[in-house]
C-alpha cells in the first residue's frame, strides 16, 4: 500500500477517535460533524505522520518505547526538585554555561524527541544545533566539566541509546 | 469510594499549584533570560500537567476529563518548543548572559564561522 | 544583605499565606485560585520591569501556560465545560504568538 494513503487513513482514524471521546456520542449529528472534519483533516494534513515504510520489529519498538517514557516521567521529577532547590536557596547555588555536545542520531523526529528530554530533565536546556545536525549547544545551570566527551555522556547519553533503539 | 477520590484529586492540584509558585519564583529571582527559562519552563509545565491531572482525577472518564488529558499532551509537547524558540532568539539578538556564566562554546563556534566567511 | 532580603522576603510569603489559607474565609478551591493570582503578579512584574525584551517574551510565555492551570480549576468550582475549551485554544495561541515574538526578537521576517 502507498505510504501516504496509509498515513491519510491513520490521521482519520486518529481523529475521528479524538472527536469523540471529545464531545457528547449520543447525538448522532455530532458524530456526521466529526466525519466530516475528520475528511478536511485528512486530506490537508494527513501526509506528514508517517514517512516511511518497512518498519520491523513493531512489538519490541512499543515496550522501549514505554520503557522511555516512565524514565522520562522519573527524570522530569528529579528536574524540578533540583530547581526547586535552587529557587529556594538564599544564595541561589548557580553555575551557568553553554556547552556543546555531540549525538548520533539522524532522523529529525528522533532529533527533535532528545532535544524536547533534554529541555525537561534537570538543569539543561537546547539551545541550538549545528547545520550538519550532528552537535547540540545546551545551557547548564551547574556546567558539569569543560570537555566535549564527558559532557555528551552525562547529558545525551541517558536518552539517546532507548531513542536510537525505539526509532532506529 | 467517591471520597478516596476527591481527596487524590485536590492532593494533585495543590501538589501542581506549589510547583507552579515555586516556577514564578524562580522567574523573579534567577540573574538572566536563560537561568529564569529553565526555572520557569521546567516548573511550570510540571504544575499545571499537575492541576490537569488532579482536574483528570476529579471527572472521571467524560469528555471534560478526555480535554484535560488532552491538554497534558498539548502543554508537554509545545512548552519545550517555546523554550527552545526563545533561547536561540535571545543568545542571536545579542542579549548577554550573567556575570556567574563559566563558558560559553557557542558563542566561540558563532564567532569561528563568522571569521571564515569573511576570511574565504 | 542577600540573606537579609531573603529572609524579608519569606516573612512577606509567610504573612500571604496565612491571610489566604487560614483567615480569609472561602471554599477551599477558591483559595487555591487566590494563589494563581498571585503568581501571576509576579509574572506582571518581569513583563513590566523586564531588564531586556526577551525577559518579557518568556514572561507572556510563562503567563499562557498559568492560564490553563487557572481555567481547569475554575471549571471545576462551577461544574462548566466551555471553560476548558477556552483553556485549550489560550495555549495553543500563545504558543503560536510566543514563536511569532522569537521571530521577531531575531529580526527576521514572519512568512520564513
Amino acid at each position: 500500500m502507498n505510504v501516504k494513503i496509509k498515513s491519510r487513513l491513520v490521521v482519520f482514524v486518529l481523529s475521528v477517535l479524538v472527536w469523540c471521546a471529545l464531545v457528547d456520542v449520543s447525538h448522532i449529528q455530532e458524530v456526521i460533524v466529526g466525519i466530516i472534519v475528520a475528511i478536511f483533516v485528512s486530506l490537508f494534513a494527513g501526509r506528514f505522520l508517517i514517512q516511511e515504510k518497512g518498519v520491523k520489529n513493531i512489538p519490541k519498538r512499543f515496550i522501549k518505547a514505554i520503557v522511555y517514557l516512565f524514565k522520562f516521567i522519573w527524570e522530569m521529577i528529579k528536574a524540578n526538585f533540583h530547581v526547586a532547590y535552587i529557587v529556594i536557596h538564599p544564595l541561589c547555588p548557580i553555575n551557568p554555561g553553554i556547552v556543546k555536545v555531540r549525538t548520533d542520531l539522524k532522523k529529525d523526529f528522533s532529533l527533535t524527541l532528545l532535544a524536547n528530554s533534554i529541555t525537561l530533565t534537570p538543569g539543561t536546556l537546547t539551545v541550538d544545533i549545528n547545520d550538519e545536525k550532528s552537535e547540540l549547544y545546551i545551557h547548564c545551570i551547574t556546567v558539569p566539566s569543560t570537555s566535549v566527551d564527558e559532557n555528551s555522556k552525562a547529558i545525551v547519553g541517558k536518552f539517546e541509546g532507548l531513542l536510537k533503539e525505539v526509532f532506529e | 469510594m467517591s471520597e478516596i477520590r476527591e481527596y487524590i484529586g485536590i492532593i494533585l492540584i495543590v501538589i501542581g499549584l506549589g510547583f507552579d509558585f515555586l516556577g514564578v519564583l524562580g522567574l523573579v529571582r534567577l540573574p538572566d533570560v536563560y537561568n529564569r527559562l529553565q526555572a520557569a519552563t521546567k516548573c511550570v509545565t510540571f504544575g499545571s500537567a499537575g492541576i490537569l491531572l488532579g482536574v483528570f482525577v476529579l471527572q472521571g472518564l467524560n469528555s471534560f476529563g478526555f480535554k484535560a488529558l488532552l491538554g497534558i499532551v498539548f502543554i508537554f509537547l509545545t512548552s519545550p518548543v517555546a523554550a527552545h524558540a526563545i533561547s536561540q532568539a535571545a543568545h542571536r539578538a545579542r542579549i548577554p548572559l550573567s556575570k556567574k556564566t563559566v563558558i560559553d562554546q557557542y558563542e566561540e563556534d558563532k564567532e569561528l564561522k563568522e571569521g571564515n566567511n569573511v576570511s574565504s | 544583605m542577600k540573606i537579609f532580603r531573603w529572609i524579608i522576603g519569606l516573612l512577606i510569603l509567610g504573612c500571604l499565606f496565612y491571610l489566604n489559607f487560614f483567615y480569609y474565609e472561602a471554599p477551599f478551591l477558591l483559595k487555591l485560585v487566590n494563589v494563581i493570582l498571585f503568581c501571576s503578579l509576579f509574572v506582571l512584574y518581569r513583563v513590566i520591569f523586564g531588564p531586556s525584551p526577551a525577559d518579557r517574551i518568556v514572561a507572556v510565555d510563562i503567563f499562557g501556560i498559568l492560564i490553563i492551570g487557572l481555567l481547569a480549576i475554575l471549571s471545576i468550582i462551577y461544574d462548566e465545560g466551555f471553560l476548558m475549551d477556552i483553556g485549550l485554544i489560550w495555549a495553543l495561541l500563545s504558543f503560536v504568538a510566543s514563536l511569532a515574538f522569537a521571530k521577531i526578537l531575531q529580526g527576521r521576517s514572519l512568512d520564513e
